[in-house]
Parts: structure tokens; C-alpha cells; sequence
């Protein structure tokens, strides 16, 4: 009896294992124990079979990590908590994996384009600088990312939020499963072929010039399924009492929708809008088509040729000089940082808008 | 002006099932209606028939009458949001609208029906939540979003909307039924004092409850699971849990069902 009080039923040593709920832990630091031990193995791994590629240094100490997480802890712990540990390295291995390239590109592009950034780069054109000038800027093109990507979500957000609205709100039948279905292959359209279609619509049937405007309506084109994805996710996410509540009251539907819907779901649709501006401010090829590109600055979207950031990205680059590339990094920067704000506005608009849980 | 609730022969279908089969009854103005019986018996889906909420739901429909004093709900011509501005309803789970503050949670109904001035505002809110015994509980904190109060004041809460807006008749779904028992009191005497100017309809679980707060008690029941609901009886409250006149009723009520 007395053997079955003082012992847990493996017979381990009590004083080593003081009850049948508590067991051996590893200290708090292990797991960065385990990291630091992993990296430095790694690294020495790597130099002594003389591994040129930093990437397979991460590699092996990440894959180290993972396999001593397992192995140390099923010796001081046990196979359960082993295989909890392992799961919460392989997750910090993932994130790990994930944040590198960001951090590479945000990296390099500051490192690279940071020295171009001046009031004379923002504030320049192209005009009359050659290939292998220094000066030069980026305002002409910012003024076309600008207002392209401002006349594509005037267009696309509008098209895009009432569509998720019907799909949403009324959508019945055969009719919302077609709209599902189109906007499902809209999804998958390179954007080239909008950029095609846009040309063989807009400037050889119809007879329009190349114009900031012909981009943006292929803009729109690769906008709106994303808009109408993002915002239909968001409405269904808005639990239905609150439209029978409304509707309860003797609120119409129109009125449920606008008001209570739509403020709902408000944070989340402006963070899906924003993404769908900046997927399409990044967007190089329908301008190449569309826009035509040009070294000056012209404020009319609609008559002349443009600029935008992306394509004075491109344009720069296959100028191939030194001083070109310097321009190219600088517009890199400027179009990063201007996806960053739109995104941190976003944010903002989402946290201010957000259902209120305070008391 | 509590009006009374006349239904005859309505039955109501989710899409091809028949979820609850020629109802008829009575519902006096001024008065507590209870309706008691099993889960999946058609009782909320009645409830939701009076006005006109039922063919929210996708595949609701409706035959029959509901005459309220004299006009047909269902009738031709008839527009259910104007019907819903006559038959209020408090719902199961507390449903304040999450993006306003108490306030305009009162003032909701009021502001989305188009009436806008702040003073007529205010006043309403003001005897609404008084009306709904929460006044004393939120008048220094009105621009606080309605998502913070406890559950039980959340009900209240949605009382004060749905009475903010002038019904004559307030349907409750289950209102107490997320609450714990100081809370469920707090709304059963505010249902007392409501019946002075509103005839109500409630739907419960609680027998106990149909028989503090009610003046008449209908039972429904089913006869298998998938077949449609149907009123058993309907009678003055005391003679339902003293002496019902179906065995059925007595069955349920004592604890012998099922």
C-alpha cells in the first residue's frame, strides 16, 4: 500500500517526479537555448563544409532546431510534450521562413534606394535627363500611380462592393452563381490579358487614345473580383440577428444594409479595398500596354501619355546604367512606402470603425 | 394602443417542409400570451409569422390569415416593414447593434424610420429606457457602446428599442432564456408593466414563467420529429397548469412528455 503512495505508477522516483500531475519541465529558456545552440551549429556546419549560400546555413539550423526540440525534450520531458514543442518550433520555424524574404526585400530596397530619396527626386520629371545623367526624378510618375490608381477605385470599389452586397444580401439562384462563377475567373486573369483586352477594346475598336485612363479601366478590371471577395467575406461574417434586428424595428432592407450592415463590416471591407489598391498599384504590364509611358509630367489622365511608378521601375531598369538603377531603387522605395501608408491607413480606418467592445 | 391578434388557418412552410400546420387563435389586447411546449414545435416560427418575419428566411412562406384588429397582415398590398413597425420583437440572444452606443442603439428604429430631432430624440430614448427599467443603469454612460452592458441589461436594452418605436403589439422570442434568474425577474416585471399599453406574445421554455407572467398560455406540440407543429390548446393560464382539458397538455406540463 504503502509502495503505491509514495510511488507513481511507473515507478519512477518520487523525489524526481513529485506527483502523479506534475512531471520534469524544462526551464523557460530552452526553447531559445535550443535556437541559439541550433544557429551556432548551423553556422559552424556551414563553414566547415564550406557552404557558400547563407540560405543553407538557415536551413540546417532551422531543420536542427525542429529535430533538437523533439529529441531534448522527450529526454528531460516526455513524448507528448515533445511533440507539443515540436509543433510550436515548426510554427516559429514557418514564421521564420515567411519573414525573411520581407525583410530581404524591404532590406535591400532601403539600402539601395534610400540615398535617392531627396526633395529634387520627388519633386523632378524625366524630362530631358538622360540614361546616364544623375537627377532626375519620380514625380511625374507618382502623379500617374496617383490618379491611374485613384480612377481604377473609384470605378472598381463602388462595382465591387455593391456586387458583394447582392451576392450577399440578395443573391438567388442562377443569376448570383453566375456572378460567383465570373468573378471567380476574374480572379485568375493575368494582367496582361486585361491589358490586352482594355487595348483591343478601348484604343483599336473605339478608338481612344493611350491615356492614364485606358490603364486604370484595366486597372479595374484585376480590382473588382478582389474588392467583391474581400467585402462578400466581410458581410457574411455579420451575424444575421443583427439584420433581423433591424429589420424587426420596421426597418427597411435597403436601410438594414446601409446602416447597420455596412458599418458592421465597415474595418474589414476597408482593409480588403486597401489590398485590392495595392495589388494594383504594383501592376506593370497594362500600363506598358495602355499608358505608353512619358519622361514629362502630365496632370490629365485622360489625354496624353503617363507615367507610374512600376513602369519607371521597368523603364529604368532596361536603361541598364548605374544612375539609372539608382532611380530605379529610389521608385522601388517610394512605391513600397506608398503601399505601406495606404496599408497603415487602412489599419487605422479598421481600428476606429470597429464594433466597440469597451465599457 | 395594443391591438388585438386574430389567426386563422395559417400554416407556414420552410421552403417544401411544413413547419407548423393550421393554427388559429385569439390574442386579447393588453395581455400576456405564452406559448409553451417541446423544442421544434413551431412556437418561434409562429411568433415569426405574426409579423412578418418569417419570410426573412430564405424559403419562408405563409398561408392563412393573422388579423390585426381587422386588417390581414398577409393581404394584398400589405408592407411587411410597415407591419414590423406595428409588431416589435425582442429576440432570444441579446442583439444590440455592435457598432452603436447605447443611445443610438434606443434611437435606432426612430433615426433609420427617418425622425432626427435631437430633442424628440432624446425624450424617447429617455422614457424608453425608463420603460425598460435600464434609465437608472445607463443614463451617465448613454454614448458608451450597448455591447458593454452585462446580458441581462443587453435584453433590457433591446427592449428599449423595440418599444422606443411605438408598437402595438411586442413579440418576445425566449427573452430570458441566456439571462440567470435576477435578470429573468428584472424582465418579468418589466413584462408586467409593459402589458398596460402593448399586447405581448411570449415564447418560453420556462413553465414556471408562462405561469408568473402570462394571462393565457397556448400549448403546441408535434407529432413525430419532421412532422409539422400544432396548437394543442389555448386557454386562461390558470386553467392550463390546474386543469388543461388535453391529455397532452397535462403530460407536458408535469413532466411526464416524452
Amino acid at each position: 500500500m504503502s509502495d503505491i503512495m509514495t510511488k507513481n505508477p511507473r515507478g519512477t522516483d518520487p523525489l524526481a517526479r513529485p506527483g502523479v500531475l506534475a512531471h520534469r519541465r524544462m526551464p523557460r529558456w530552452a526553447p531559445a537555448g535550443i535556437a541559439v545552440a541550433a544557429i551556432a551549429v548551423g553556422t559552424a556546419l556551414g563553414l566547415a563544409l564550406g557552404l557558400s549560400s547563407k540560405i543553407q546555413w538557415g536551413l540546417i539550423a532551422l531543420i536542427l532546431f525542429v529535430l533538437g526540440t523533439y529529441v531534448i525534450t522527450a529526454a528531460v520531458e516526455d513524448r507528448r510534450q515533445a511533440k507539443d514543442r515540436v509543433v510550436t518550433s515548426a510554427v516559429w520555424a514557418c514564421f521564420v521562413v515567411a519573414v525573411v524574404p520581407l525583410y530581404s526585400l524591404v532590406e535591400t530596397t532601403i539600402a539601395k534606394g534610400a540615398k535617392m530619396i531627396n526633395g529634387n527626386f520627388l519633386s523632378h520629371s524625366m524630362a530631358g535627363v538622360l540614361s546616364n545623367d544623375t537627377g532626375g526624378g519620380v514625380y511625374h510618375a507618382i502623379i500617374g500611380t496617383l490618379e491611374q490608381v485613384g480612377l481604377a477605385s473609384l470605378i472598381a470599389i463602388p462595382i465591387g462592393v455593391f456586387t458583394a452586397i447582392y451576392l450577399v444580401e440578395y443573391g438567388r439562384g442562377k443569376l448570383a452563381v453566375a456572378v460567383t462563377f465570373f468573378v471567380d475567373v476574374m480572379t485568375g486573369i493575368p494582367s496582361i490579358v486585361a491589358g490586352l483586352f482594355i487595348l483591343a477594346f478601348w484604343i483599336l475598336v473605339l478608338g481612344f487614345s493611350y491615356s492614364g485612363f485606358a490603364g486604370s479601366l484595366a486597372l479595374v478590371i484585376l480590382m473588382i473580383p478582389v474588392v467583391v471577395r474581400s467585402t462578400e467575406e466581410m458581410l457574411k461574417l455579420v451575424p444575421n440577428e443583427l439584420r433581423e434586428a433591424s429589420l424587426a424595428l420596421g426597418v427597411p432592407k435597403w436601410r438594414t444594409i446601409l446602416k447597420v450592415v455596412l458599418p458592421t463590416a465597415l474595418g474589414g471591407i476597408t482593409t480588403g479595398v486597401m489590398l485590392a489598391v495595392a495589388r494594383i498599384a504594383g501592376e506593370t504590364a497594362p500600363i506598358l500596354l495602355l499608358v505608353f509611358g512619358n519622361p514629362m509630367i502630365n496632370n490629365d489622365p485622360f489625354h496624353g501619355t503617363q507615367s507610374s511608378l512600376p513602369f519607371y521601375i521597368y523603364e529604368q531598369y532596361v536603361l541598364g546604367t548605374e544612375q539609372s538603377y539608382d532611380r530605379a531603387w529610389g521608385a522601388a522605395l517610394v512605391l513600397i512606402a506608398f503601399v505601406m501608408i495606404l496599408n497603415l491607413v487602412a489599419r487605422g480606418i479598421a481600428r476606429w470603425k470597429a464594433p466597440k467592445t469597451g465599457r | 394602443m395594443a391591438k388585438r391578434i386574430d389567426v386563422s388557418g395559417l400554416s407556414a412552410y420552410y421552403g417544401s417542409h411544413k413547419a407548423i400546420d393550421d393554427i388559429s387563435m385569439t390574442v386579447e389586447p393588453r395581455s400576456v400570451t405564452a406559448f409553451i411546449g417541446p423544442s421544434g414545435c413551431g412556437k418561434s416560427t409562429f411568433l415569426r409569422t405574426l409579423n412578418r418575419m418569417h419570410e426573412v428566411t430564405p424559403g419562408g412562406r405563409v398561408e392563412g390569415k393573422v388579423l390585426l384588429d381587422d386588417e390581414d397582415l398577409y393581404g394584398s398590398g400589405v408592407d411587411p416593414v410597415a407591419v414590423r413597425r406595428t409588431v416589435g420583437m425582442v429576440f432570444q440572444r441579446p442583439n444590440p447593434f455592435p457598432t452603436m452606443s447605447i443611445f443610438d442603439n434606443v434611437a435606432a428604429g426612430l433615426r433609420l424610420n427617418g425622425t432626427h430631432k435631437k430633442s424628440q430624440l432624446n425624450d424617447i430614448v429617455e422614457q424608453s429606457l425608463k420603460g425598460a427599467n435600464l434609465w437608472n443603469e445607463v443614463k451617465d454612460r448613454l454614448n458608451k457602446p450597448g455591447s458593454g452592458l452585462s446580458g441581462g441589461q443587453q435584453q433590457r436594452l433591446c427592449i428599449a428599442r423595440a418599444i422606443a418605436v411605438e408598437p402595438d403589439v411586442l413579440l418576445m422570442d425566449e427573452p430570458c432564456s441566456a439571462l440567470d434568474p435576477i435578470s429573468t425577474l428584472a424582465i418579468e416585471d418589466l413584462i408586467g408593466e409593459l402589458k398596460e399599453r402593448f399586447t405581448i406574445v411570449i415564447v418560453t421554455h420556462n413553465m414556471q414563467q408562462a405561469a408568473r407572467v402570462s394571462d393565457r398560455t397556448a400549448f403546441f406540440n408535434l407529432a413525430a420529429v419532421g412532422q409539422p407543429g400544432k396548437l394543442i390548446e389555448i386557454d386562461e393560464t390558470e386553467r392550463i397548469f390546474s386543469n388543461p382539458s388535453v391529455q397532452a397538455t397535462e403530460d407536458y406540463i408535469s413532466g411526464r412528455f416524452g
